[in-house]
């Protein structure tokens, strides 16, 4: 028998030990692991998810409020039947969905279900053989990766991708470079056009480096940063660019507990403060259904579930994906 | 104790972000270039100027050039040498009046430049060129990429051996610097005071290493930068990779070619072009950057001034003092120089710039052990 | 037949024998870099070194006999004796494999792990280095390389004879082609079949093979990566030591031959640096491309010397097309 985990801590802002696990229906353990606790674990049937935080969402409404009082706007991006293949190999196929203003918005799938692939081709780094992007109302025509970041759309790497070479303080500033325009001659002279605007800039990702509580490593060389920092700092780059999508790759791969904790504070604060809209890929389930409005799941390439995590939770589909099921 | 930063702050970003942030750096920097521009002309003689000062001016330049490609941009060239012979050959060409033909006759002449401009064109034309060869990279990288600027070495030195044009028709295919003054003083030609000469290369050297400075901590900067540590990564943050690579070939031919044309016409004289731009001047200039530190202004220096008095030092040592034939001389420099890349490459690859901040870091806290 | 046309052909065999030793050089790069990821520009230095050491040897030089000389005064040259060829070739090659030991040993141990780019600079110094040991060990000056003791007792003479006159009671035209060319290609084909065959059937070609693909894998099923390096790093000196006698023999043991090094890098280009078969196509495609360029465009129109850069310029287009090379697959670039 398939036995539940206590979860060991709630992530959020209240503790929320979880009672009565060993006791859950061996029907649906990992649910169970997932659990937010009180005595959710204690109802054996299906629906025992109450959705505390954040409310569901119906496609035709342009925007509500969740319950802990965030706005989510309309559609921001729409992806149209998505379908990207590497050869012979379809990473993803046929794949629709959309990500609201002002949401945390889950891409979850075991490995190689192609989340990472989704990720690229978000922010145009993979161009799909079919289907459509739709960002801001109208149809994304084909773009270079810059391009796409230059439109707003930063993101952080599965495996972190900062500039080792850099400090701390200048791999922030690469993420304000979308907004820096003096020419190759001002910057010659430096005084005048060049400084004001760096130091205009550096304001900003000053902001960023306190928000993110970074400051002490400012000019410290990335390469000797340990890994939850060097994760913190990408963060930060992505956050320096002002992005209107922050899409983040598995934010907390590799992270201890307490790490994982501060990174989902840091999440959940940019988007309550700057009211970014978040996409994110995670493995952590119980992270996930805790942070976000809304969850894709995928498999195999394919989208196998879409909708709030206590719906996400009790598709069928997805439970069979994630413990498996007997194929005869 | 000798070196201290205790008492320093920077109150606004734009202080903390000045070249020399760090107080005493900035007055060593200041006498260093009272020295240079005051002290040092009333000094100079033939010998200093053209066995040390004059080369390390001018490999300086080159070294600062090359290194904005490698060090800052990463993008590997060994075609150094061939830009150098760009930036000769369009000042020796705008030195003397750029002739225009067309389906066999003359179609204009454009008027002799000043050598002062004539040193800028060679730096603009080099851009061009420059650019052109740089445009590959989009598309190769890491050593294929260095291979291929190897076709830019080869193919330009070629072209300035074939096409007579180059050297205004002369028989012996090479260029010789007319003479040309500035303000009444004479720059180029046989008859050059050595203080004219340096104050000349002086200059452009000062700019070169500002110019270089400014860009490498502003935007530009970062972008090569960012394209130089992962340029994937640097693509998805929103640089253009393929105008940042360009930009820095660009920088980084203007100031090769503005170090080509001194080294023909202010330093050399004249010039054949497979002897004086063959890819030997291309391993050397990068050996300067490696030595000297990648990424690294002050590496450019240093590295230039290394490798410039290397030799010199060697042959005092070997033919003057111990009498030991030029050739052995020669050969040893060899060994010492790709054994010293070694040494470095395994030690330090950061260079004597790198061995610098590490001697700065023992003097701030010494005699002190923390 | 055609009078231009025989031309060209005799131009594009000439071409072939070229690149035959192109390839063989070729080789040597790819051989170093397939198990150690280096990318051996001093190559051609190891060429020159290997033939010149071998010359030295043949003719009883004193090693840096200049040098000592100079130190103390002294005013030796020759050890008064000469060394049979095949004595010789045995030394050298012993030669090769305890520099390739120092190689391994005292450089590129410490250099472990860097950037690819990194090591590519050190063998540049590696390069100055060997040039300048070489040149004072036996003197820089042009050297003839002898491979035979005595004249045409080991070269088949008749073979250019025969070619020609077969050729030309057959098409009306004699072909002529060098013997020492056609001894050259035969060496480098049966240098090539050997190496494959090591490579594929034995068991340090398939440690070597293991090595090339994952470091730490091959190291945690008990390869030894030292062992396996110096002597990658010995057979790279082997075919340098080839090549050297090859390019020796046709035009002298002197510095333009590390030269050959470079013109190997754009065959590497267009063959990929891990593929063997690749090594062999790009050095026959370079080999007849720059001797027909010259040939028909660079001497009539351009002024000739062509072949300086023809190569390179070769590589660079072709790469700016097909960036994986004639063999490599398609990179795809992950995040």
């Amino acid at each position: 028998m398939r036995r539940c985990r206590r979860l060991r801590r709630g992530w959020l802002r209240n503790e929320r030990a979880t009672r009565g696990c060993a006791d859950a229906p061996p029907a649906l353990p990992q649910l169970c692991q997932l659990a937010d606790g009180r005595a959710r674990c204690e109802v054996a049937d299906e629906l025992y998810w109450k959705d505390e935080g954040r409310g569901g969402v119906k496609d035709t409404v342009d925007s509500y409020v969740t319950a802990d009082g965030r706005t989510i706007g309309p559609v921001v991006m729409e992806m149209k039947n998505i379908t990207l293949r590497f050869g012979g190999v379809e990473a993803i196929k046929d794949i629709s969905f959309d990500i609201r203003e002002g949401e945390i918005r889950a891409i979850i799938g075991p490995n190689g279900a192609g989340k990472s692939s989704m990720l690229n081709v978000i922010s145009g780094f993979y161009v799909p053989q079919e289907g459509e992007v739709w960002y801001k109302g109208s149809r994304r025509p084909a773009m270079k990766p810059f391009q796409v970041a230059q439109q707003g759309i930063a993101r952080t790497f599965q495996n972190i991708a900062l500039f080792e070479g850099m400090s701390v303080l200048d791999n922030v500033m690469t993420g304000r470079l979308t907004h820096m325009k003096t020419g190759l001659f001002a910057q010659s002279l430096w005084k005048g056009k060049a400084e004001a605007e760096e130091v205009e800039n550096r304001e900003v990702a000053e902001k960023i480096i306190d928000f993110l509580e970074i400051q002490a490593i400012r000019k410290t060389p990335v390469a000797r940063l340990p890994y939850g920092l060097k994760k913190r700092v990408e963060l930060a780059r992505a956050l320096a660019a002002e992005p209107s999508i922050l899409l983040l790759d598995e934010p907390m791969a590799g992270m201890n507990v307490e790490e994982k904790e501060d990174m989902s504070r840091f999440i959940l604060d940019v988007n309550d403060e700057f009211g970014t809209t978040i996409a994110l890929i995670e493995h952590d389930m119980g992270v996930v259904m805790d942070l976000s409005d809304r969850v894709v799941v995928m498999d195999y390439g394919k989208k196998i579930g879409d909708g709030t995590p206590e719906e996400v939770r009790n598709n069928q589909d997805v439970i069979d994906a994630y413990l498996g099921v007997a194929h005869d | 104790m000798f070196y201290r930063e205790a008492g320093d702050f920077s109150t606004t970003y734009a202080e903390d972000q000045q070249t020399f942030p760090i107080k005493f750096d900035r007055y060593r920097y200041y006498v260093v270039l009272f020295i240079a521009i005051v002290v040092v002309p009333f000094f100079i003689n033939d010998y200093w100027a053209n066995s040390l000062l004059l080369p390390f001016l001018i490999y300086a330049i080159a070294a600062l050039g090359l290194n904005i490609l490698v060090g800052y941009c990463g993008q590997v060239s060994l075609g150094t040498g061939g830009f150098m012979a760009v930036g000769a050959y369009s000042c020796y060409k705008f030195m003397t009046g750029v002739d225009i033909w067309w389906g066999g006759e003359l179609l204009f002449r454009l008027p002799e430049f000043n050598i002062f401009f004539s040193v800028i064109m060679g730096g603009l034309m080099t851009a061009l060129v420059g650019v052109l060869f740089g445009l590959p990279s989009l598309r190769i990288k890491g050593f294929y990429l260095a291979v291929a600027t190897l076709a830019a070495q080869f193919f330009l030195v070629w072209l300035f051996n074939r096409v007579s044009w180059f050297y205004n028709y002369s028989a012996s295919g090479q260029i010789n610097a007319p003479e040309r003054d500035l303000f009444g003083v004479l720059i180029t030609g046989p008859s050059t005071e050595p203080w004219a000469t340096y104050l000349f290369c002086l200059f452009f050297t000062i700019v070169c290493a500002v110019i270089a400075r400014n860009m490498t901590r502003g935007s530009a900067g970062r972008k090569w930068m960012a394209i130089r540590d992962m340029d994937i990564a640097a693509e998805i943050i929103g640089v253009n990779p393929l105008r940042a690579k360009l930009t820095a070939f660009m920088v980084s031919s203007f100031f090769v070619g503005i170090s080509g044309a001194l080294f023909f016409a202010v330093y050399l004289g004249a010039v054949e072009v497979g002897e004086a731009f063959g890819i030997q001047k291309s391993f050397l200039v990068l050996f300067m950057i490696i030595i000297g530190g990648l990424g690294s202004i002050f590496g450019s220096f240093a590295g230039a001034a290394f490798l410039v008095l290397l030799p010199v030092a060697l042959k005092v040592v070997g033919v003057d003092w111990f009498g030991w034939p030029t050739d052995i001389v020669a050969h040893l420099n060899l060994v010492i120089v790709g054994g010293l890349i070694i040494v470095f490459l395994i030690a330090e690859p950061h260079g004597i710039a790198q061995l610098w901040r590490v001697a700065k870091e023992k003097l701030r806290l010494w005699p002190f052990p923390h | 037949m055609n009078e231009q046309l025989a031309f060209t052909i005799e131009v594009f065999a000439n071409g072939l024998m070229a690149g035959v030793l192109y390839a063989l050089v070729a080789l040597g790069f790819v051989l170093i870099y397939k198990a150690s990821g280096i990318f051996n520009y001093a190559q051609g230095v190891m060429a020159l070194f290997a033939a010149m050491t071998l010359v030295g040897i043949q003719n009883g030089q004193v090693p840096f006999a200049h040098l000592i000389n100079a130190i103390f005064g002294t005013d030796v040259h020759k050890f008064g004796w000469s060394v049979h060829s095949f004595a010789a070739i045995l030394l050298t090659v012993i030669v090769m494999i305890a520099l390739a030991w120092a190689v391994q040993r005292f450089v590129f141990r410490h250099l472990v792990g860097q950037e690819p780019i990194i090591l590519f600079m050190a063998t540049i110094g590696l390069a100055y280095f060997l040039e300048g040991v070489a040149d004072l060990m036996w003197g820089s000056e042009l050297k003839a390389l002898n491979v035979c003791a005595s004249e045409g007792n080991c070269l088949p003479q008749g073979m250019n004879v025969w070619l020609e006159g077969t050729t030309y009671e057959a098409l009306g035209y004699g072909f002529f082609i060098d013997n020492l060319d056609i001894v050259a290609s035969i060496v480098a084909a049966i240098l090539v079949i050997g190496l494959v065959m090591f490579a594929q059937y034995t068991k340090q070609g398939r440690a070597m093979r293991a090595v090339a693909d994952d470091h730490q894998a091959a190291l945690s099923v008990g390869v030894s990566l030292n062992f396996i390096w110096v002597l990658v790093w010995s057979l790279a000196g082997f075919v340098a030591l080839v090549a050297g006698i090859m390019w020796g023999a046709k035009s002298g043991v002197q510095f333009s031959l590390s030269l050959i090094a470079l013109k190997a890098l754009p065959v590497l280009m267009l063959g990929g640096f891990t593929s063997i078969p690749g090594a062999i196509v790009g050095g026959l495609i370079i080999g007849v491309g720059e001797k027909l360029f010259e040939f028909l465009i660079g001497a009539p129109y351009l002024g000739g010397a062509t072949e300086n850069w023809f190569a390179y310029m070769l590589a660079l287009l072709f790469l700016v097309f097909r960036p994986q090379g004639l063999f490599g697959e398609k990179i795809i670039e992950r995040v």
